[in-house]
Protein backbone atom coordinates (compact mmCIF):
# COMPACT_ATOMS: atom_id res chain seq x y z
CA UNK A 1 0.00 0.00 0.00
CA UNK A 2 2.67 2.46 1.07
CA UNK A 3 4.73 1.31 -1.85
CA UNK A 4 1.84 2.03 -4.20
CA UNK A 5 1.56 5.59 -2.89
CA UNK A 6 5.27 6.25 -3.15
CA UNK A 7 5.26 5.04 -6.76
CA UNK A 8 2.39 7.44 -7.51
CA UNK A 9 4.50 10.59 -7.67
CA UNK A 10 6.79 9.41 -10.48
CA UNK A 11 3.77 8.00 -12.38
CA UNK A 12 1.99 11.32 -12.18
CA UNK A 13 5.18 13.09 -13.14
CA UNK A 14 5.50 10.87 -16.22
CA UNK A 15 1.83 11.30 -17.20
CA UNK A 16 1.54 15.06 -16.79
CA UNK A 17 4.89 16.81 -16.59
CA UNK A 18 7.59 14.86 -18.41
CA UNK A 19 8.14 16.17 -21.92
CA UNK A 20 5.63 18.98 -21.28
CA UNK A 21 2.74 16.53 -21.59
CA UNK A 22 0.39 18.91 -19.74
CA UNK A 23 0.40 20.99 -22.92
CA UNK A 24 -1.23 18.07 -24.73
CA UNK A 25 -4.02 17.90 -22.16
CA UNK A 26 -4.60 21.62 -22.54
CA UNK A 27 -4.67 21.26 -26.31
CA UNK A 28 -7.13 18.37 -26.00
CA UNK A 29 -9.27 20.28 -23.55
CA UNK A 30 -9.34 23.24 -25.95
CA UNK A 31 -10.50 20.99 -28.79
CA UNK A 32 -13.12 19.38 -26.54
CA UNK A 33 -14.58 22.71 -25.43
CA UNK A 34 -14.48 24.09 -28.96
CA UNK A 35 -16.37 21.04 -30.26
CA UNK A 36 -18.92 21.30 -27.46
CA UNK A 37 -19.68 24.96 -28.05
CA UNK A 38 -19.82 24.69 -31.84
CA UNK A 39 -21.91 21.51 -31.73
CA UNK A 40 -24.32 23.15 -29.29
CA UNK A 41 -24.66 26.14 -31.62
CA UNK A 42 -25.45 23.82 -34.54
CA UNK A 43 -27.82 21.91 -32.27
CA UNK A 44 -29.68 25.01 -31.10
CA UNK A 45 -30.07 26.46 -34.59
CA UNK A 46 -31.31 23.15 -36.01
CA UNK A 47 -33.41 22.42 -32.93
CA UNK A 48 -35.21 25.79 -32.91
CA UNK A 49 -35.83 25.53 -36.65
CA UNK A 50 -37.29 22.03 -36.37
CA UNK A 51 -39.33 22.93 -33.28
CA UNK A 52 -40.84 26.05 -34.89
CA UNK A 53 -41.69 24.14 -38.08
CA UNK A 54 -43.31 21.35 -36.11
CA UNK A 55 -45.36 23.61 -33.82
CA UNK A 56 -46.35 25.84 -36.75
CA UNK A 57 -47.54 22.74 -38.59
CA UNK A 58 -49.53 21.52 -35.60
CA UNK A 59 -51.17 24.90 -34.99
CA UNK A 60 -52.49 25.61 -38.46
CA UNK A 61 -56.09 26.69 -38.93
CA UNK A 62 -58.33 23.89 -40.06
CA UNK A 63 -58.86 23.97 -43.83
CA UNK A 64 -55.68 25.97 -44.34
CA UNK A 65 -53.03 23.31 -44.48
CA UNK A 66 -49.91 24.61 -46.11
CA UNK A 67 -48.43 21.84 -48.30
CA UNK A 68 -44.86 23.15 -47.99
CA UNK A 69 -45.15 23.13 -44.22
CA UNK A 70 -46.47 19.58 -44.47
CA UNK A 71 -43.38 18.43 -46.39
CA UNK A 72 -41.03 20.28 -44.03
CA UNK A 73 -42.80 18.75 -41.05
CA UNK A 74 -42.35 15.29 -42.57
CA UNK A 75 -38.64 15.92 -43.11
CA UNK A 76 -38.27 17.12 -39.52
CA UNK A 77 -39.95 14.00 -38.23
CA UNK A 78 -37.68 11.74 -40.28
CA UNK A 79 -34.69 13.69 -38.99
CA UNK A 80 -35.58 13.40 -35.31
CA UNK A 81 -36.59 9.74 -35.65
CA UNK A 82 -33.32 8.66 -37.29
CA UNK A 83 -31.00 10.78 -35.16
CA UNK A 84 -32.64 9.81 -31.90
CA UNK A 85 -33.08 6.19 -32.92
CA UNK A 86 -29.48 5.31 -33.72
CA UNK A 87 -26.44 5.27 -31.39
CA UNK A 88 -24.26 8.37 -31.28
CA UNK A 89 -21.17 6.20 -31.80
CA UNK A 90 -22.59 4.59 -34.95
CA UNK A 91 -23.55 8.02 -36.29
CA UNK A 92 -20.01 9.31 -35.74
CA UNK A 93 -18.54 6.28 -37.52
CA UNK A 94 -20.86 6.86 -40.47
CA UNK A 95 -19.93 10.56 -40.64
CA UNK A 96 -16.21 9.76 -40.51
CA UNK A 97 -15.91 6.64 -42.64
CA UNK A 98 -18.85 6.94 -45.06
CA UNK A 99 -19.87 10.54 -45.59
CA UNK A 100 -16.60 12.41 -44.98
CA UNK A 101 -14.27 9.49 -45.66
CA UNK A 102 -11.71 11.69 -47.43
CA UNK A 103 -11.64 14.30 -44.69
CA UNK A 104 -8.73 14.49 -42.28
CA UNK A 105 -10.13 17.06 -39.92
CA UNK A 106 -11.87 14.66 -37.57
CA UNK A 107 -12.53 17.38 -35.00
CA UNK A 108 -14.67 19.13 -37.59
CA UNK A 109 -16.39 15.92 -38.64
CA UNK A 110 -17.02 15.11 -34.99
CA UNK A 111 -18.46 18.58 -34.38
CA UNK A 112 -20.85 18.22 -37.29
CA UNK A 113 -21.89 14.75 -36.15
CA UNK A 114 -22.45 15.85 -32.56
CA UNK A 115 -24.23 19.06 -33.59
CA UNK A 116 -26.65 17.34 -35.92
CA UNK A 117 -27.36 14.68 -33.35
CA UNK A 118 -27.87 17.29 -30.65
CA UNK A 119 -30.29 19.21 -32.89
CA UNK A 120 -32.74 16.32 -32.73
CA UNK A 121 -32.77 16.43 -28.93
CA UNK A 122 -32.82 20.22 -28.72
CA UNK A 123 -35.82 20.22 -31.10
CA UNK A 124 -37.82 18.14 -28.65
CA UNK A 125 -36.68 20.30 -25.72
CA UNK A 126 -37.66 23.51 -27.50
CA UNK A 127 -40.97 22.04 -28.68
CA UNK A 128 -41.79 21.06 -25.11
CA UNK A 129 -40.86 24.56 -23.97
CA UNK A 130 -43.06 26.23 -26.59
CA UNK A 131 -45.99 24.02 -25.64
CA UNK A 132 -45.49 24.76 -21.94
CA UNK A 133 -46.42 28.42 -22.48
CA UNK A 134 -50.11 28.95 -21.67
CA UNK A 135 -52.25 28.87 -24.81
CA UNK A 136 -53.90 32.11 -23.63
CA UNK A 137 -50.63 33.95 -24.29
CA UNK A 138 -50.57 33.20 -27.98
CA UNK A 139 -54.36 33.73 -28.19
CA UNK A 140 -53.89 37.17 -26.67
CA UNK A 141 -51.15 37.96 -29.18
CA UNK A 142 -53.17 36.74 -32.13
CA UNK A 143 -56.35 38.50 -30.94
CA UNK A 144 -54.45 41.79 -31.08
CA UNK A 145 -53.76 41.12 -34.75
CA UNK A 146 -50.12 40.07 -34.38
CA UNK A 147 -49.03 37.40 -36.86
CA UNK A 148 -47.89 33.91 -35.93
CA UNK A 149 -44.19 34.75 -36.18
CA UNK A 150 -44.44 38.00 -34.21
CA UNK A 151 -46.44 36.23 -31.51
CA UNK A 152 -43.78 33.53 -31.30
CA UNK A 153 -40.90 35.98 -31.32
CA UNK A 154 -42.12 38.52 -28.76
CA UNK A 155 -44.48 36.53 -26.57
CA UNK A 156 -44.06 32.75 -26.68
CA UNK A 157 -40.33 32.19 -27.24
CA UNK A 158 -39.12 34.59 -24.50
CA UNK A 159 -41.38 32.81 -22.00
CA UNK A 160 -40.46 29.36 -23.29
CA UNK A 161 -36.77 30.18 -22.92
CA UNK A 162 -36.98 30.16 -19.14
CA UNK A 163 -38.64 26.72 -19.16
CA UNK A 164 -36.14 25.37 -21.67
CA UNK A 165 -33.01 26.49 -19.85
CA UNK A 166 -32.60 23.56 -17.40
CA UNK A 167 -32.99 20.93 -20.13
CA UNK A 168 -30.71 22.88 -22.43
CA UNK A 169 -28.07 22.89 -19.69
CA UNK A 170 -28.41 19.12 -19.47
CA UNK A 171 -27.99 18.86 -23.20
CA UNK A 172 -24.79 20.92 -22.95
CA UNK A 173 -23.42 18.55 -20.30
CA UNK A 174 -24.31 15.44 -22.32
CA UNK A 175 -22.74 16.95 -25.40
CA UNK A 176 -19.61 17.94 -23.50
CA UNK A 177 -19.09 14.37 -22.31
CA UNK A 178 -20.05 12.84 -25.66
CA UNK A 179 -17.18 14.69 -27.35
CA UNK A 180 -14.95 11.95 -25.89
CA UNK A 181 -16.48 9.57 -28.45
CA UNK A 182 -14.75 11.54 -31.20
CA UNK A 183 -11.43 9.92 -30.24
CA UNK A 184 -12.80 6.71 -31.81
CA UNK A 185 -12.74 8.35 -35.25
CA UNK A 186 -9.31 9.85 -34.59
CA UNK A 187 -10.32 13.34 -33.47
CA UNK A 188 -7.55 14.80 -31.32
CA UNK A 189 -9.51 15.87 -28.24
CA UNK A 190 -8.95 15.31 -24.56
CA UNK A 191 -9.65 11.57 -24.37
CA UNK A 192 -7.54 10.97 -27.48
CA UNK A 193 -4.47 12.56 -25.88
CA UNK A 194 -5.02 10.70 -22.61
CA UNK A 195 -5.12 7.41 -24.50
CA UNK A 196 -2.03 8.29 -26.50
CA UNK A 197 -0.09 9.33 -23.42
CA UNK A 198 -1.17 6.15 -21.65
CA UNK A 199 0.14 4.19 -24.60
CA UNK A 200 3.50 5.96 -24.70
CA UNK A 201 4.19 5.66 -20.96
CA UNK A 202 2.65 2.16 -20.68
CA UNK A 203 0.60 3.53 -17.78
CA UNK A 204 -3.06 4.31 -18.47
CA UNK A 205 -4.27 4.98 -14.95
CA UNK A 206 -2.93 8.50 -14.29
CA UNK A 207 -3.97 10.10 -17.61
CA UNK A 208 -7.43 8.48 -17.65
CA UNK A 209 -8.26 9.32 -14.02
CA UNK A 210 -6.76 12.74 -14.71
CA UNK A 211 -9.12 13.55 -17.58
CA UNK A 212 -12.07 12.07 -15.69
CA UNK A 213 -11.38 14.67 -12.99
CA UNK A 214 -11.14 17.40 -15.62
CA UNK A 215 -14.52 16.47 -17.15
CA UNK A 216 -16.06 16.27 -13.69
CA UNK A 217 -14.75 19.65 -12.53
CA UNK A 218 -16.00 21.37 -15.66
CA UNK A 219 -19.45 19.79 -15.34
CA UNK A 220 -19.67 20.81 -11.68
CA UNK A 221 -18.66 24.40 -12.46
CA UNK A 222 -21.15 24.57 -15.33
CA UNK A 223 -23.98 23.17 -13.19
CA UNK A 224 -23.25 25.79 -10.57
CA UNK A 225 -23.32 28.60 -13.14
CA UNK A 226 -26.55 27.28 -14.57
CA UNK A 227 -28.16 27.21 -11.13
CA UNK A 228 -27.18 30.83 -10.58
CA UNK A 229 -28.64 31.91 -13.92
CA UNK A 230 -31.90 30.07 -13.25
CA UNK A 231 -32.25 31.67 -9.85
CA UNK A 232 -31.79 35.08 -11.41
CA UNK A 233 -34.39 34.42 -14.07
CA UNK A 234 -36.85 33.17 -11.48
CA UNK A 235 -36.39 36.32 -9.43
CA UNK A 236 -37.91 38.34 -12.26
CA UNK A 237 -41.09 36.28 -11.79
CA UNK A 238 -41.51 37.42 -8.23
CA UNK A 239 -41.16 41.11 -8.96
CA UNK B 1 -71.29 45.08 -38.42
CA UNK B 2 -70.98 41.39 -37.54
CA UNK B 3 -73.27 38.98 -39.29
CA UNK B 4 -73.31 35.34 -38.24
CA UNK B 5 -75.06 32.83 -40.49
CA UNK B 6 -75.76 29.20 -39.62
CA UNK B 7 -72.73 28.96 -37.39
CA UNK B 8 -71.95 25.51 -36.01
CA UNK B 9 -68.96 24.36 -34.01
CA UNK B 10 -68.19 20.94 -32.72
CA UNK B 11 -65.22 19.60 -30.80
CA UNK B 12 -64.99 16.02 -32.02
CA UNK B 13 -68.45 14.52 -31.55
CA UNK B 14 -69.54 17.22 -29.16
CA UNK B 15 -71.71 19.86 -30.82
CA UNK B 16 -71.15 23.14 -28.97
CA UNK B 17 -72.85 25.60 -31.31
CA UNK B 18 -75.83 24.43 -33.32
CA UNK B 19 -76.76 26.46 -36.38
CA UNK B 20 -76.66 29.95 -34.88
CA UNK B 21 -77.60 33.04 -36.89
CA UNK B 22 -77.25 36.46 -35.33
CA UNK B 23 -76.59 40.05 -36.30
CA UNK B 24 -74.71 42.64 -34.32
CA UNK B 25 -75.15 46.27 -35.37
CA UNK B 26 -72.70 49.13 -34.82
CA UNK B 27 -73.02 50.65 -31.35
CA UNK B 28 -74.86 47.70 -29.88
CA UNK B 29 -73.91 46.26 -26.51
CA UNK B 30 -74.84 42.62 -26.75
CA UNK B 31 -74.64 40.72 -23.49
CA UNK B 32 -74.54 36.94 -23.73
CA UNK B 33 -75.58 34.98 -20.67
CA UNK B 34 -76.25 31.32 -19.97
CA UNK B 35 -75.13 28.36 -17.89
CA UNK B 36 -71.59 27.06 -18.22
CA UNK B 37 -71.12 24.76 -21.17
CA UNK B 38 -73.88 26.52 -23.07
CA UNK B 39 -71.50 27.57 -25.84
CA UNK B 40 -71.45 31.30 -25.10
CA UNK B 41 -67.66 31.57 -24.86
CA UNK B 42 -67.22 29.45 -27.96
CA UNK B 43 -69.66 31.71 -29.79
CA UNK B 44 -67.62 34.76 -28.80
CA UNK B 45 -64.33 33.10 -29.74
CA UNK B 46 -65.71 32.20 -33.14
CA UNK B 47 -66.35 35.88 -33.86
CA UNK B 48 -62.61 36.58 -34.20
CA UNK B 49 -61.80 33.03 -35.28
CA UNK B 50 -59.89 32.01 -32.16
CA UNK B 51 -62.10 28.98 -32.71
CA UNK B 52 -62.55 27.87 -36.30
CA UNK B 53 -66.24 27.26 -37.02
CA UNK B 54 -67.18 23.80 -38.27
CA UNK B 55 -69.87 25.24 -40.53
CA UNK B 56 -71.47 28.57 -41.34
CA UNK B 57 -70.15 32.02 -42.19
CA UNK B 58 -69.21 35.11 -40.22
CA UNK B 59 -69.14 38.47 -41.97
CA UNK B 60 -67.40 41.46 -40.42
CA UNK B 61 -67.88 44.84 -42.10
CA UNK B 62 -68.67 43.17 -45.40
CA UNK B 63 -65.74 40.71 -45.32
CA UNK B 64 -66.53 37.03 -45.02
CA UNK B 65 -63.88 36.26 -42.42
CA UNK B 66 -64.55 32.52 -42.35
CA UNK B 67 -63.13 32.37 -45.89
CA UNK B 68 -59.68 30.72 -45.50
CA UNK B 69 -58.20 33.25 -47.95
CA UNK B 70 -58.96 36.20 -45.71
CA UNK B 71 -55.95 37.66 -43.88
CA UNK B 72 -57.26 37.04 -40.40
CA UNK B 73 -54.58 39.15 -38.70
CA UNK B 74 -55.90 42.26 -40.48
CA UNK B 75 -59.44 41.47 -39.31
CA UNK B 76 -58.38 40.82 -35.73
CA UNK B 77 -56.63 44.20 -35.62
CA UNK B 78 -60.10 45.74 -35.70
CA UNK B 79 -61.59 43.46 -33.03
CA UNK B 80 -60.37 43.83 -29.47
CA UNK B 81 -60.66 40.93 -27.10
CA UNK B 82 -60.51 40.70 -23.32
CA UNK B 83 -60.04 37.33 -21.68
CA UNK B 84 -61.18 35.83 -18.40
CA UNK B 85 -57.59 35.24 -17.30
CA UNK B 86 -56.29 38.63 -18.57
CA UNK B 87 -53.46 37.04 -20.56
CA UNK B 88 -51.12 39.97 -20.12
CA UNK B 89 -47.61 39.22 -21.33
CA UNK B 90 -45.59 38.61 -18.14
CA UNK B 91 -42.26 39.13 -19.91
CA UNK B 92 -42.94 42.80 -20.72
CA UNK B 93 -43.72 46.00 -18.86
CA UNK B 94 -47.27 47.33 -18.92
CA UNK B 95 -46.24 50.01 -21.42
CA UNK B 96 -44.75 47.36 -23.71
CA UNK B 97 -47.85 45.18 -23.30
CA UNK B 98 -49.95 48.05 -24.62
CA UNK B 99 -47.66 49.29 -27.38
CA UNK B 100 -46.38 45.99 -28.82
CA UNK B 101 -49.29 45.27 -31.15
CA UNK B 102 -49.92 48.82 -32.47
CA UNK B 103 -46.22 49.21 -33.27
CA UNK B 104 -45.59 45.74 -34.75
CA UNK B 105 -48.67 45.83 -36.94
CA UNK B 106 -47.58 49.19 -38.33
CA UNK B 107 -50.56 51.06 -36.94
CA UNK B 108 -48.31 53.67 -35.32
CA UNK B 109 -44.73 54.51 -34.40
CA UNK B 110 -43.31 53.74 -30.96
CA UNK B 111 -43.55 57.39 -29.83
CA UNK B 112 -47.17 57.68 -30.89
CA UNK B 113 -47.96 54.39 -29.21
CA UNK B 114 -46.22 55.51 -26.03
CA UNK B 115 -48.32 58.67 -26.02
CA UNK B 116 -51.48 56.68 -26.59
CA UNK B 117 -50.54 54.22 -23.85
CA UNK B 118 -50.05 57.10 -21.44
CA UNK B 119 -53.45 58.61 -22.18
CA UNK B 120 -55.15 55.20 -21.96
CA UNK B 121 -53.42 54.49 -18.65
CA UNK B 122 -54.59 57.87 -17.35
CA UNK B 123 -58.09 56.90 -18.24
CA UNK B 124 -57.96 53.75 -16.09
CA UNK B 125 -55.95 55.54 -13.41
CA UNK B 126 -52.85 53.36 -13.71
CA UNK B 127 -50.25 55.76 -15.11
CA UNK B 128 -47.86 54.91 -12.27
CA UNK B 129 -47.82 51.27 -13.39
CA UNK B 130 -46.46 51.94 -16.88
CA UNK B 131 -43.06 50.50 -16.12
CA UNK B 132 -44.31 47.75 -13.80
CA UNK B 133 -44.64 44.11 -14.77
CA UNK B 134 -48.00 42.30 -14.84
CA UNK B 135 -47.09 40.14 -11.83
CA UNK B 136 -46.88 43.26 -9.67
CA UNK B 137 -50.53 44.11 -10.33
CA UNK B 138 -53.78 43.02 -8.69
CA UNK B 139 -56.38 41.11 -10.72
CA UNK B 140 -58.55 44.17 -11.22
CA UNK B 141 -55.59 46.23 -12.35
CA UNK B 142 -54.52 43.49 -14.77
CA UNK B 143 -57.93 43.34 -16.36
CA UNK B 144 -58.09 47.12 -16.73
CA UNK B 145 -54.72 46.96 -18.46
CA UNK B 146 -55.98 44.13 -20.67
CA UNK B 147 -58.91 46.31 -21.76
CA UNK B 148 -56.61 49.23 -22.45
CA UNK B 149 -54.23 46.97 -24.40
CA UNK B 150 -57.06 45.95 -26.69
CA UNK B 151 -58.20 49.58 -27.05
CA UNK B 152 -54.73 50.65 -28.17
CA UNK B 153 -55.43 48.92 -31.49
CA UNK B 154 -58.42 51.29 -31.96
CA UNK B 155 -60.80 48.39 -32.57
CA UNK B 156 -64.28 48.78 -34.02
CA UNK B 157 -65.73 46.17 -31.72
CA UNK B 158 -64.71 44.79 -28.33
CA UNK B 159 -65.28 41.19 -27.33
CA UNK B 160 -65.30 40.37 -23.61
CA UNK B 161 -65.03 36.75 -22.51
CA UNK B 162 -66.17 36.62 -18.86
CA UNK B 163 -63.92 39.56 -17.94
CA UNK B 164 -64.80 39.56 -14.24
CA UNK B 165 -65.11 35.82 -13.54
CA UNK B 166 -61.54 35.39 -12.34
CA UNK B 167 -61.56 38.46 -10.10
CA UNK B 168 -61.91 38.84 -6.36
CA UNK B 169 -65.40 40.24 -5.68
CA UNK B 170 -64.07 43.58 -4.48
CA UNK B 171 -62.30 44.15 -7.81
CA UNK B 172 -65.25 43.45 -10.08
CA UNK B 173 -66.57 46.98 -9.76
CA UNK B 174 -63.48 48.76 -11.05
CA UNK B 175 -63.44 46.61 -14.21
CA UNK B 176 -67.16 47.00 -14.86
CA UNK B 177 -66.80 50.77 -14.45
CA UNK B 178 -64.25 50.88 -17.26
CA UNK B 179 -66.57 48.79 -19.43
CA UNK B 180 -69.53 51.05 -18.68
CA UNK B 181 -67.53 54.09 -19.66
CA UNK B 182 -66.57 52.38 -22.88
CA UNK B 183 -70.21 51.58 -23.57
CA UNK B 184 -71.19 55.20 -23.01
CA UNK B 185 -68.64 56.28 -25.59
CA UNK B 186 -70.52 54.23 -28.13
CA UNK B 187 -68.20 51.26 -28.56
CA UNK B 188 -69.77 48.18 -30.08
CA UNK B 189 -69.46 45.45 -27.48
CA UNK B 190 -70.18 41.76 -27.17
CA UNK B 191 -69.92 40.66 -23.56
CA UNK B 192 -70.13 37.15 -22.19
CA UNK B 193 -70.73 37.54 -18.47
CA UNK B 194 -72.42 36.33 -15.31
CA UNK B 195 -72.92 39.91 -14.07
CA UNK B 196 -76.67 40.31 -14.40
CA UNK B 197 -76.57 43.85 -13.02
CA UNK B 198 -74.20 44.86 -15.79
CA UNK B 199 -76.36 43.14 -18.40
CA UNK B 200 -79.41 45.03 -17.23
CA UNK B 201 -77.74 48.39 -16.91
CA UNK B 202 -75.44 48.49 -19.92
CA UNK B 203 -76.76 45.95 -22.41
CA UNK B 204 -78.80 47.07 -25.34
CA UNK B 205 -79.75 43.44 -25.95
CA UNK B 206 -79.41 40.27 -23.91
CA UNK B 207 -78.96 36.83 -25.47
CA UNK B 208 -79.64 33.72 -23.45
CA UNK B 209 -77.77 30.65 -24.64
CA UNK B 210 -78.11 27.02 -23.66
CA UNK B 211 -77.12 23.78 -25.35
CA UNK B 212 -75.56 25.58 -28.31
CA UNK B 213 -78.70 27.58 -29.15
CA UNK B 214 -79.78 31.15 -28.54
CA UNK B 215 -83.01 30.36 -26.73
CA UNK B 216 -84.21 33.87 -26.08
CA UNK B 217 -83.20 37.45 -26.67
CA UNK B 218 -84.66 40.81 -25.82
CA UNK B 219 -83.80 44.26 -24.59
CA UNK B 220 -82.68 43.91 -20.97
CA UNK B 221 -85.69 45.20 -19.03
CA UNK B 222 -88.20 43.04 -20.86
CA UNK B 223 -85.74 40.15 -20.76
CA UNK B 224 -85.19 40.19 -17.02
CA UNK B 225 -88.72 41.21 -16.00
CA UNK B 226 -90.71 38.97 -18.35
CA UNK B 227 -88.64 36.07 -19.60
CA UNK B 228 -90.69 33.95 -22.00
CA UNK B 229 -88.77 30.70 -22.38
CA UNK B 230 -89.13 28.25 -19.44
CA UNK B 231 -85.39 27.51 -19.55
CA UNK B 232 -84.64 31.23 -19.26
CA UNK B 233 -87.08 31.55 -16.38
CA UNK B 234 -85.40 28.67 -14.56
CA UNK B 235 -81.92 30.10 -15.15
CA UNK B 236 -82.88 33.60 -14.03
CA UNK B 237 -84.67 32.28 -10.93
CA UNK B 238 -81.37 30.73 -9.88
CA UNK B 239 -79.02 33.63 -10.59
CA UNK B 240 -81.07 36.69 -9.72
Amino acid sequence: MIQWFTSLAPRLHRAFIEGDRWKLYLKGLGATLEMTVLALCIGIVLGVLVAVIRTAHDQQRIGQHNPILGILNGLCQVYTTILRGTPMMVQLLIWAFVIFKSSRNMIMVGTIGLGINSGAYVAEIVRGGLMSVDAGQSEAGRSLGLGYLDTMRFIVIPQAFKNILPSLGNEFITLFKDTSLVQAIGGAELAYYAKTIGGTTFDYMPPLIGIAVMYLVIVIVFTWLQGKLERRLRQSDRR
Amino acid sequence: MIDVKKLSKSFGDHLVLDNISEHISPGEKVVVIGPSGSGKSTFLRCLNLLETPTAGTITFEGTVITDPKVKIDKVRQQMGMVFQHFNLFPNMTIRKNITLAPVRTGLMLQEEADGLALSLLKRVDLVDKAEAYPNQLSGGQKQRIAIVRALAMKPKVMLFDEPTSALDPEMVGEVLDVMKELAQEGMTMVVVTHEMGFAREVGSRVLFMDGGHILEQNEPHAFFDHPQNPRTQLFLSKVL
